[in-house]
């Protein structure tokens, strides 16, 4: 595999500090002496590379922003979003299983949680010695999940959880889930270890998206947690939808990732391959695609950048997150297509990377909130008419 | 016991290399860095013996004071400080100037153990490390694979063309570092965040005149274009006629 060379046409390097620099350098070495190597064979036998998460948790990917007191490395978002990239340069089950622990999981209980549970499960979290996942997603209720069926019953000081989830990613492998159910006061969000009697969370087989990522089903059948492991600030459907603001924030870095692998596969492969006796990249249409494709991913790259200065400012909206999880992993989807064509045969090849991340891209563009829910979202904010339903 | 490890920047190896329109050296804008190969090895190695024996590591390089990056890196690496000997001529200074000023460094860091990389991956001279260690008046081994180190003396084991050396030293001693020795470590996110406060001091070289001085660069002439004689076993006479007849190597 060549060297990866990042597209940076409008030279956005020296608007970040030497420290996010130093950390997109550190992650990315990581991802191509570590990962990339191994992630064809893993997408194909439909696994997680489970053995190098000690290694992810050493270099410090899982919430990077918490504070260093709960054993996180307390940097700004702007580190984080840069993580998200690279991680997603390399796959988007990689960046999902990082996204899940760190903005699903670890940041409810930081901005939700009591201190007890912060000290319990964040520093175990951020050493990756517990995996979590977050259960939101119903079989009936994925884009509309205040219409959500599992319940929370009040039982003396305990309560007892009954439902079942749908499409939580590393459910399997987790030791703690942050659960959402409804209450008799509306929406309640637990801190549930998978080991209590009733909770079960069997494999989701057969996907050809992510495969490089686990994704569960969570069956709760009469689990009795106490009330210490609900989350004392989570009031309302408010809470969950905080959880995914921040997780969509990476999300919108991570698309520029992998639409920048799949870029700069596509250009040096095009500028190799011979067809009618010249480059592929000496035609005109291909030109065309590859100009196109490098003003969007110049377009998404500025708007990532000027996403996470907003947020480091503490000024950012959900909806400017919308724009830019919507813009970003569309692009980023329409990107994969483009260069996977380009690529011929050789396209469809887990030789190149360019298939793997087409069909990844595709549930990218479904979790953390549709394309659709997302333009929902966005026409909410510009018109202040809500077109849900 | 101090120990310090001596970083370079160089171009990274897959940077497009272009020269000055007067040809005097590389055109350096926007040319991309890195810490050199075995730089990196040699850094691993000073952390590494301060984990074992206690002691500080320093990283010190001898560079432009823009190239502070790299420097940081080491620091969150595991270096606990650094020491940047700013000269904007490092590029085209030579072996005997760049390893008399950082012997005059070393020497005001009171430092017993040196590291270096075996050889610097952009001018490929090999020479700073022993160099360095004569103006000392040190102990040196260099290419060294593999070491053990105490408080006042170590082995190391260094490949040669006969076969593997082990040698015996003395402290304070000189190591210049090859493939091998040890795995770098990443930066990991904590450690990019302490490195922000760890100190990272500029100073001035100690004054050394190059003796040999880089006049003019020019690229390799270049290689004529390669020929594909054939594809499959039909293609091996015509393979073994070229390589007879117009390489002359059979
Ligand atoms: C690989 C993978 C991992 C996932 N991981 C998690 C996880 O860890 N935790 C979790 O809770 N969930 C997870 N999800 C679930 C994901 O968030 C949901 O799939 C997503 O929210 C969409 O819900 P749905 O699948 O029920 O689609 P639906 O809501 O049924 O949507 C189907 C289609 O209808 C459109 N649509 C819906 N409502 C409207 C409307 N009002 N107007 C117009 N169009 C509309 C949608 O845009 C979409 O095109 C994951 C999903 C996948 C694929």
């Amino acid at each position: 595999m060549d060297a990866f060379t990042q597209l940076d046409f409008f030279d956005t390097e020296d608007q970040y500090s030497e420290e996010e620099c130093m950390v997109r350098d550190a992650v990315r070495s990581w991802v191509g002496d570590r990962f990339l190597p191994v992630i064809a064979e893993h997408f194909e036998n439909g696994t997680f590379p489970s053995d190098l998460i000690p290694e992810l948790a050493e270099l410090g990917v899982f919430g990077p922003t918490v504070p260093a007191e709960y054993g996180g490395a307390g940097l700004n978002n702007v580190s984080y979003g840069l993580i998200c990239q690279e991680l997603e340069r390399g796959d988007s089950g990689l960046r999902s299983f990082v996204s899940v622990q760190g903005s699903l999981v670890m940041f409810p209980i930081l901005a939700f949680g009591s201190e007890e549970q912060k000290s319990e499960w964040l520093p175990r979290l951020a050493c990756a010695e517990v995996i979590g996942c977050f259960g939101l997603t119903e079989p009936d209720f994925g884009s509309n999940p205040g219409g959500m069926l599992t319940t929370a019953r009040r039982d003396g000081d305990d309560w007892i959880l009954n439902g079942r989830k749908m499409w939580i990613t590393n459910g399997t492998v987790s030791q703690v889930a942050i659960v959402w159910a409804r209450a008799e006061e509306g929406i309640r969000g637990f801190v549930v270890p998978t080991d209590l009697p009733g909770f079960s969370a069997p494999e989701q087989k057969h996907k050809w998206s992510l495969r490089a990522s686990i994704t569960s089903e969570l069956v709760l059948e009469d689990v009795r947690v106490p009330d210490s492991m609900r989350l004392p600030d989570a009031v309302g459907l408010k809470a969950p939808l905080k959880c995914l603001s921040s997780a969509r924030f990476g999300i919108a870095w991570g698309g520029l990732g992998a639409a920048y692998a799949c870029f700069d596969e596509a250009l040096s492969y095009s500028k190799q391959r011979i067809v009618f006796d010249k480059p592929l990249a000496g035609f005109q249409l291909a030109q065309k695609k590859l100009v196109d494709m490098a003003t969007e991913i110049t377009k998404g790259q500025l708007l990532a950048l000027r996403l996470g200065r907003l947020k480091d400012e503490g000024k950012v909206t959900p909806n400017q997150i919308s724009m830019a999880k919507r813009n970003n992993v569309h692009m980023a989807l329409e990107v994969a297509r483009t260069c996977r064509d380009m690529l011929g045969a050789n396209g469809i090849s887990l030789e190149y990377q360019v298939g793997r991340h087409m069909l990844n891209l595709e549930s990218v563009i479904t979790y953390e909130g549709t394309h659709d829910i997302h333009t929902l979202a966005v026409g909410h904010g510009l018109t202040d008419l809500p077109a849900y339903r | 016991m101090n120990i310090i490890a001596c970083i370079k920047r160089v171009p990274t190896t897959d940077a497009e290399v272009r020269f000055k329109a007067d040809a005097s050296g590389l055109e350096t804008e926007g040319l991309p860095y890195m810490i050199s190969f075995y730089d990196e090895i040699a850094l691993e190695q000073a952390v590494l013996t301060k984990e074992a024996l206690g002691g500080e590591v320093t990283a010190l390089s001898l560079g432009p004071a823009s190239g502070s990056k790299e420097i940081r890196e080491c620091l969150a690496k595991g270096a606990d400080k650094a020491v940047i000997l700013t000269d904007d001529e490092w590029m085209s200074s030579d072996c005997r100037a760049t390893a008399k000023r950082l012997a005059a460094a070393i020497g005001e860091l009171d430092a017993q153990l040196v590291f270096m990389g075996r050889v610097a991956t952009d001018r490929d001279n090999a020479a700073v490390g022993p160099m360095c260690a004569t103006y000392l008046g040190w102990a040196c081994v260099s290419g060294v694979i593999e070491m053990e180190c105490g408080e006042d003396k170590g082995t190391a084991k260094v490949e040669t063309e006969n076969g593997i050396e082990t040698v015996e030293f003395s402290l304070p001693a000189v190591i210049t570092c090859n493939k091998g020795l040890n795995t770098p470590r990443y930066a990991g996110l904590k450690g990019i965040m302490a490195a922000k406060k760890k100190p990272l001091e500029e100073q001035a070289p100690a004054e050394a005149d190059g003796q040999a001085v880089l006049s003019t660069v020019s690229a390799p002439p270049a290689r004529p274009e390669g020929r594909i004689v054939g594809t499959g076993a039909e293609a091996v006479p015509a393979l073994i006629d070229a390589l007879r007849n117009e390489a002359q190597v059979l």
